[in-house]
Formats: C-alpha cells, sequence, structure tokens
C-alpha cells in the first residue's frame, strides 16, 4: 500500500485541485451574491475549453506554439467563459431573481443542459471527444520521486496567480467591497447606492472567467475534451466549496485542493471510490457540518 | 389553582450573547397570563423556549408537572401546548379549512395504507374531522371562508386563522405571539373579546406576549414584566402599573 | 383466442358505459375507474383494428411509465416541498432488483410453467422492486431532515450519480453493459393499470390527512411542526412513497425495455422527470400526467422530424437537437410560467368530493 500516498499523489492532487479551485470560486462567489447553485457553471468551464481550443487553431500560424500563444489563448478563453456566464445571467437568472429560489436553481440545470447538447449538436463541435493540442510544448522533469511535467507548474502558477489577483480585488477596490456588501445583505447594499445588478454582473463576468481559464488548463492537462467535460468537475467543484463553507472564498480554495487530493489518493486505491469520493466527502459535510470548514453559522428568523 | 407550566432558571445564549437570563416562572391553569417586555427583551426566544424550537441553555421546562425540556416542537403540541406567531405563519396555498384540518392530522387514527385505500374507516374519520374544523371555523365566524385559499384572506381574519389552528390541536395551553400587532382599534377589541372566549368556552390557559398595553392591562389576570431577559415585575395588572421600574423601562421608554 | 378476447373486451366497454350513465343506479362505479376503463378500451380496440400500431403503442407505454415517474417525483417536490434530483435512482433500483428477480426465476423455469405463473411472478417483482427503491427512498429521505432546497438537489443528484456508479462497477448485474435479457412481461395492459393504481393511491394521499400533513411541511415548516406535525416522519415518508413509485415505473420499463442500462437512470434522466413535473404544474398531478404524456410525445415527434430533415432535407442534424429544444423549453416554463401548466389545480377527475353521500 505505499503507493497509496507518495509524492507523485500529492503533486497530481495539487493540480487537480487548482483546476477544481478555479472552479469552485465561481460556484461560491456567486453563491455568496444571489444564493444561486448555478449548475450551469461546470459548462462554462467547458465552454473556456472549447474557446482555447478555436483560439489555438485561429492563432497558432501566427504566433507559433509557446508563452505568447497560451497568454492570448489563456485570455479568450476566459473572455469567452465569462460572457457565456453573462448571457445566462442576464438571460435566464436576472428575471427570476425575486421569484423563490428553486425556480432559478431549475433554470439553471435547463441551462446546463441547453450549453451540453447544443454543443454536441453543433455540427463544428459535436458530442465525440476530440484531442487537445499541446499549445506549450510538455516537459517532464524529475524532483525527487516524483515526476513533473511543466504542466504542473503551469497549472499551479496560473490558478494561484489568479487566486491572489481576486484576493487582491476582493480586498482592495471598490468594486471588492461592494461585492462583499452585497453578499451580506442585498438590500442594505442597495440603500447605500451600490447598483446590485451591476455586482451581480461583475461576479459572473468574473467567475465565468475564472472558469474559462480552468477549461484551458483542464483541456492541456487531460488533453481531451468534449460537450459534457464539465458535468463532474462542475459537480466536484460545487462539493468542494460546500466542504469550504460556500459563499466563502478562502472555503473553496481550501475545499478544492481537499478535493483534488481526495480524488487522486482515492482513484490509486480503487477507480469506484475513486469516482464516488466526492458524493462520499459531501454527505459527510453535510451530516458533520453543513456550513463547512470556514462557513458561518446562520441563525434562522422566527 | 394548579400551576400548568413551570418555567425553572431558563437562560438561552446565542453564540455569546443572552437572550433570556434565569427565567422562573409558573403559568396557573385557567388564567389568561400576560409577559410584556419592550422589543428584543427576549418574549419570543422564550415562546420558542417553550415549544421547543430552540432548547434551552440552562434551566428546565415543566408541563402539567412532567418535564418537557428540549422535546421536539410537534411533541410538545401533542401534549398540549399550541401557539400562534407574530409574523404569521399561515399555509397560504392550502385551504382555510385544510389550515385548521393540519392541525387535527397527528389525532388521526386510521394508518397510511387505510388513507391510500380510502378505506371506510378512513373515509370516516375525516369526515369527522373535517365536521370538527368547520365547527370550530365557524365559532370564529371564518366558516364562510373555509374553502378559500388562506394567502387570499385579509390581515385581520389570518390572526383569527392561526388561532382556530392552534385550537384544533385541542390544547391545555396556547401561546399567543402579539396577537394585536398590526390591527386597529376596534380589531384590537374584538380580539380581546375572542381571547377572553378563547379561555372561557375553550377552557384552555392563555399565555400571551404583548406590546399593545391596553390589550395586556385588559384581558390579563396576571403580568410579568421583563427588560434585556430579566425580570423586573410580576403581578396583577393594577400592581404592575404602578411599579417604578416597570414605569421607567417600559411605560416610560414608550412614552417618551 | 382472438375472438374470445375481443368480445372479453366489449363486455367491459360495455359494461363501463352503463356504469356512466347509471351512476346513480346499482352500479355504483367511480367516475374515475370509470373513465379509465373507457380509455383502456378505445386504446385498446385501436390497437386491435391496427389504428394505432405498434409503434404507437410502445410510444403510450413509454408515456405511462413517465406518468408514474412525474407523479411520484411531485410527491416529493410538489406535495411535499423537497427537492430531488436523483429521481432516476430509485427507478434504476426498482429495474434491477425487479429485473433480476424475473431474469433469475425464468432462466430456471420451463416455459410451462412461466405462462401460467409467469405474470403473478412478474407482478411481485415489480413491488419487490418498489419496496427496494422505498427502502433506498427512505435512507436519502434522512439528509433532508437537516438540509433545504438547493443543499438537498445537490445530495440527491449526488445519490442518483452513486447509484449509476454502482451499477456501473457490479458485474452480476452486467456492469457498463446493464442487464440483459429480461423478460418481456410489461405490455398495454399491465402498465395501464400500474398507472392507474399509482395516480388512484396519489390522489388519495394528496387528499388525505397525510396528504395535507405533507403539504404543511411545503408551506412552512415550523408552522407544520407547531401544528403537531412530525415533519421529520412527514418528509422521509414522502421519499419513501415516492421512491417506491418510481421503482415500481423502473420494474415495468425494465421488463419493457428487456434490459436495465446504468445510462438509463443518469441525472439527464431525473431532469427529463424534472421538466414534466415543473411544465405540468407543481403540486398538480394532474399536470404531471398531462406533461408526462405531452413530452413523450413530443420527444418522439422531434425524433422522427430529426430524422426527416436529416434524411429527406439533408440538413445535417443531430438527435441532441431533442435536448437542447427540451432544455430550451424548461427555461422558457420557468421564466414564463413559473406555474406551469395547471399550477396547484387538479382536474375535476382526480378531486374527491368530500361533501358527496
Amino acid at each position: 500500500m505505499d503507493s497509496v500516498i507518495n509524492a507523485q499523489q500529492i503533486v497530481n492532487g495539487l493540480q487537480l485541485g487548482s483546476i477544481y479551485a478555479l472552479i469552485a470560486l465561481g460556484y461560491t462567489m456567486v453563491y455568496g451574491i444571489v444564493r444561486l447553485i448555478n449548475f450551469a457553471h461546470g459548462d462554462f468551464y467547458m465552454v473556456g475549453a472549447f474557446a482555447a481550443y478555436g483560439a489555438f487553431y485561429l492563432f497558432n500560424a501566427y504566433l507559433g506554439s509557446g508563452g505568447v500563444l497560451a497568454f492570448v489563448v489563456l485570455i479568450l478563453a476566459m473572455a469567452a467563459s465569462a460572457a457565456i456566464a453573462q448571457l445566462a445571467n442576464r438571460l435566464a437568472y436576472k428575471p427570476l431573481r425575486y421569484k423563490p429560489r428553486l425556480s432559478s436553481l431549475v433554470t439553471a440545470i435547463g441551462v446546463s443542459m441547453f450549453l451540453e447538447y447544443l454543443f454536441s449538436a453543433l455540427p463544428v463541435i459535436g458530442p465525440n471527444p476530440r484531442g487537445f493540442p499541446e499549445i506549450i510544448p510538455k516537459r517532464m522533469f524529475t524532483v525527487g520521486s516524483a515526476e513533473i511535467s511543466n504542466y504542473v507548474v503551469i497549472d499551479i502558477t496560473v490558478a494561484a496567480v489568479l487566486m491572489v489577483g481576486l484576493t487582491l480585488l476582493i480586498r482592495r477596490t471598490a468594486l471588492g467591497k461592494a461585492m462583499r456588501a452585497v453578499s451580506q445583505d442585498k438590500d442594505a447594499a442597495r440603500l447605500m447606492g451600490i447598483d446590485v445588478e451591476k455586482i451581480i454582473s461583475a461576479t459572473f463576468l468574473i467567475g465565468g472567467a475564472f472558469a474559462g481559464a480552468a477549461g484551458l488548463l483542464a483541456g492541456m492537462t487531460y488533453p481531451r475534451i468534449q460537450p459534457y467535460m464539465g458535468i463532474l468537475p462542475g459537480i466536484k467543484a460545487f462539493i468542494a466549496a460546500v466542504l469550504g463553507g460556500i459563499g466563502n472564498i478562502p472555503g473553496a480554495v481550501l475545499g478544492a485542493y481537499i478535493m483534488g487530493l481526495a480524488e487522486t489518493f482515492a482513484t490509486s486505491y480503487n477507480s469506484l471510490l475513486g469516482e464516488g469520493i466526492a458524493f462520499v466527502i459531501l454527505i459527510l459535510v453535510l451530516l458533520v457540518r453543513p456550513t463547512g470548514l470556514l462557513g458561518e453559522k446562520t441563525a434562522d428568523k422566527i | 389553582m394548579s400551576v400548568l407550566l413551570s418555567i425553572q432558571g431558563m437562560s438561552h445564549y446565542f453564540g455569546g450573547l443572552k437572550a433570556v437570563s434565569n427565567f422562573n416562572f409558573d403559568v396557573p391553569e385557567g388564567v389568561i397570563y400576560g409577559l410584556i417586555g419592550p422589543n428584543g427583551s427576549g418574549k419570543t426566544t422564550a415562546f420558542n423556549l417553550i415549544t421547543g424550537i430552540y432548547r434551552p441553555t440552562e434551566g428546565r421546562v415543566f408541563f402539567q408537572d412532567r418535564e418537557i425540556t428540549g422535546h421536539k416542537p410537534f411533541r410538545i403540541v401533542h401534549q398540549g401546548i399550541a401557539r400562534t406567531f407574530q409574523n404569521l405563519r399561515i399555509f397560504g396555498n392550502m385551504t382555510v379549512l385544510d389550515n385548521v384540518r393540519v392541525a387535527r392530522h397527528f389525532r388521526v387514527r386510521s394508518g397510511l395504507v387505510s388513507s391510500l385505500l380510502r378505506l371506510p374507516s378512513f373515509v370516516r374519520e375525516e369526515r369527522e374531522v373535517r365536521d370538527e374544523a368547520m365547527r370550530l371555523l365557524d365559532i370564529m365566524h371564518l366558516g364562510g371562508r373555509a374553502e378559500e385559499q388562506a394567502k387570499n384572506l385579509p390581515y385581520g381574519e389570518l390572526r383569527r386563522l392561526e388561532i382556530v389552528r392552534a385550537l384544533a390541536t385541542k390544547p391545555k395551553l396556547i401561546l399567543l405571539d402579539e396577537p394585536a400587532a398590526g390591527m386597529n382599534p376596534k380589531e384590537v377589541a374584538d380580539l380581546m373579546e375572542l381571547i377572553k372566549r378563547v379561555r372561557d368556552d375553550f377552557k384552555v390557559t392563555v399565555f400571551l406576549i404583548e406590546h399593545h398595553m391596553k390589550v395586556v392591562m385588559g384581558i390579563c389576570e396576571r403580568i410579568k414584566v421583563i427588560d434585556f431577559g430579566e425580570t423586573i415585575a410580576e403581578g396583577i395588572p393594577a400592581e404592575v402599573g404602578r411599579d417604578p421600574k416597570v414605569l421607567e423601562a417600559y411605560l416610560g421608554r414608550r412614552g417618551a | 383466442m382472438g375472438n374470445l378476447r375481443s368480445s372479453r373486451l366489449v363486455t367491459v366497454v360495455a359494461f363501463a358505459l352503463s356504469a356512466w350513465r347509471s351512476r346513480r343506479g346499482n352500479l355504483p362505479l367511480p367516475r374515475l375507474l370509470t373513465v379509465a376503463v373507457l380509455l383502456y378500451a378505445v386504446i385498446q380496440l385501436l390497437s386491435r383494428t391496427g389504428i394505432l400500431n405498434g409503434y404507437f403503442m410502445i410510444i403510450i407505454n413509454r408515456s405511462l411509465v413517465f406518468v408514474i415517474l412525474a407523479v411520484s417525483l411531485n410527491l416529493i417536490n410538489g406535495i411535499a416541498g423537497q427537492f430531488s434530483l436523483g429521481h432516476m435512482g430509485f427507478a434504476a433500483v426498482g429495474a434491477y432488483v425487479s429485473g433480476s428477480i424475473t431474469t433469475l426465476i425464468f432462466m430456471y423455469t420451463s416455459e410451462q410453467v412461466a405462462s401460467i405463473g409467469g405474470n403473478i411472478v412478474f407482478v411481485i417483482a415489480i413491488i419487490v422492486g418498489g419496496l427496494a427503491a422505498a427502502v433506498v427512498g427512505f435512507l436519502i429521505g434522512f439528509p433532508s431532515l437537516r438540509l433545504k432546497g438547493d443543499y438537498l438537489a445537490i445530495v440527491t443528484l449526488g445519490f442518483g450519480e452513486i447509484i449509476r456508479t454502482i451499477l456501473n462497477n457490479i458485474s452480476v448485474v452486467g456492469g457498463p453493459r446493464g442487464l440483459l435479457g429480461i423478460p418481456k412481461f410489461s405490455n398495454f395492459t399491465n402498465i395501464f393499470v400500474f398507472t392507474f393504481l399509482t395516480i388512484v393511491a396519489l390522489r388519495n394521499l394528496v387528499q388525505s390527512s397525510y396528504g395535507r400533513a405533507l403539504l404543511s411541511i411545503r408551506e412552512n415548516e415550523m408552522a407544520a411542526e407547531l401544528a403537531g406535525v412530525n415533519t421529520t416522519r412527514g418528509k422521509v415518508m414522502g421519499f419513501a412513497i415516492g421512491a417506491f413509485f418510481a421503482g415500481v415505473a423502473g420494474g415495468l420499463l425494465a421488463h419493457l425495455l428487456q434490459i436495465a442500462h446504468p445510462t438509463q437512470y443518469g441525472f439527464y434522466a431525473s431532469a427529463l422527470v424534472l421538466i414534466m413535473v415543473y411544465a405540468g404544474g407543481m403540486g398538480s398531478l394532474t399536470g404531471s400526467i398531462i406533461a408526462a404524456f405531452f413530452l413523450t410525445f413530443l420527444t418522439e415527434a422531434l425524433r422522427v422530424g430529426i430524422d426527416q430533415l436529416r434524411d429527406r432535407v439533408g440538413i445535417p442534424v443531430g438527435t441532441e437537437w431533442t435536448m437542447v429544444i427540451y432544455a430550451l423549453l424548461l427555461i422558457l416554463v420557468m421564466l414564463f410560467r413559473t406555474d406551469g401548466l395547471m399550477g396547484m389545480r387538479e382536474a375535476k377527475l382526480l378531486v374527491i368530493d368530500e361533501r358527496k353521500k
């Protein structure tokens, strides 16, 4: 059983966790602001992967493969996912903002199905998996007992940079302050002159962009993409957000890394367990500590 | 007069915040008992502790000499305590009649299977429940509204419906959480009549929380005044009304 | 043989018609039963005479199975106000359990025995499948005690996926290939009877003291508790009963298609049933019945239309467009008709008149 926990798996787990973290942040931010489990969030990630794929073939000829191309592709993937997220927000979620919360949830399921099946129905995309190009040439090197590719470094670094950026945005900027205000009390924020809809839009844009980045990283790392690729990572990232305490940003990151590590270890032990570990974690969290690791207890007003 | 409800050393904290501190009181059987105090003085919390919505941090609750501390709310209802809510909690998308019939559910003896099959015994029992609910609604002048969706009723009638629903559980003690809130003077006068009738006709002990001094002074036979979770006066209305601490803490502040 | 059956059918129709006419006479058949018998007879006659061909009968059978799934999910989501996204997980339990039972029994039984006792074994297997699903539903009901709305949705979704994963990995029931060679016992008659019984049972439940207790939990859980309703028991009971009927539906489907496959019971199948419940109206059994029929037929129509577009017109469209339209439909229903077709209303036929007798 010495293979269950070793350096290699820790590295793989952190890499997977970085991707989950980028997705989980979008879930948790949107939930924090509008109290909606955005079921379609995993599909924004899928859209990002496809946008990256398209961008690669558009610009490959001009930019060659390497850092510049990768940066352009990253920006375009983030923009595409952000745009889709905002579109979904405006068209599908906004009209239901003050209806019972479950209606938005059901609508989100609809948006999710719509994106997945639309992508698999479109002749240029189709339902079959396709290989993802090597945007940056892959190199392997050995550190101690672990085989590490430069992709591990890229995934972890990109995620870290984006997360630091987000932290700064939330802590230091007026937008961040407004976001925190809206997440605490929408009505009070409105009375303070904050344009709540604008903040919600910004949240969807940022969350979408992060999912797009995750889509690119996942495409590069596990080089196959298809229209349904967002379902499972979406659910797992959501569970990671719940594990950390939904609505809580550091919690989402923590939960995502725990999830990435747990899944990697569980899979190496037994593939069935690997598939199911996320749900086992979810059920445990909800039974033992429904507010998550870093979540706060909320009291019902009676 | 025997003691119906007895609360002994009850305290409750939310986080570090003390909402109710060392409550001690006995509600005698058959009286109309009033608990008054300014906003945030722990009145509703006290009701929530008695009815099992919260579990007291300290202290014990006895009902008819049996301890009910920490029992689940529905069990406490089964033992004979019913309540209404300060902000109405009506089953809006059900008919007025069904609102009342829900409160009879726990007394239905027929099993699930006989309800699925609509066995004759079950149909008979359903009819009994219906008749009884209608009788209660008629007494409270809501009979004409029986088939209407509850959410369509005006405010005053909803307040009455909540009382009917509470009575339908056949309680020995009914807790009324600010029954006069939001009512005009005419409605308040009717309410006072109603509360007296509830006590007299249904032989129910009434325990109410109220802001409205007129109601409290007008119908309560015993009053307890609290402030910041602590008791500052207790007695019959005439005594309490003269208590300087009460005048300062409650009446004074309101009069200002 | 055919003649005998036809004449039996005529008798049934005559019986139903006379009952319809003499409601106050000596044949007090309830109206709902009368309508059901007539409906059954008409479809059966149309089918015998070949006006409704086998293809149509397949769609009707599927619709009926979806009626059971939709009304049973409505009990959980619409009546009891819980939120299950894993309804097909219950159906899977029913399908695999009942399918395994009949497959095993008839593997070692001669055909003569099968033809005599087959239907009894089938009915028992279906009910055992339903009970197995109910047990699972009972267990799933427990998280619902602590969780609300969206959290519960995720847990039930997770549960559905866990069931699917487990089935995918149990080789005795075929793993990813599915459980094959299930004997074909489901037919229009027995599916119709099960559907009818499900509707009647759920109607009786909803319009009884127990049903009102469930509704009160949906409306306001705390008020329900303080009206003496054991909300814990109510919620778990709602899940268990809903799961039972979903299990029955799964069993019927398995014996209709002669296969039970993990992919039939995934999240999107559950979402399909959810669409039916929302489109029909949360809390309205009538709405669920209509929506299940309408959407099953719509799926088929879309499939045919898409095939025509591709084969005749030459536009390269895939069957995925069916689901695209479904998804759009769901979004549009939620945006423009949140209450669904029927809201919370029921057709008169399904309302028990309490003042009668």
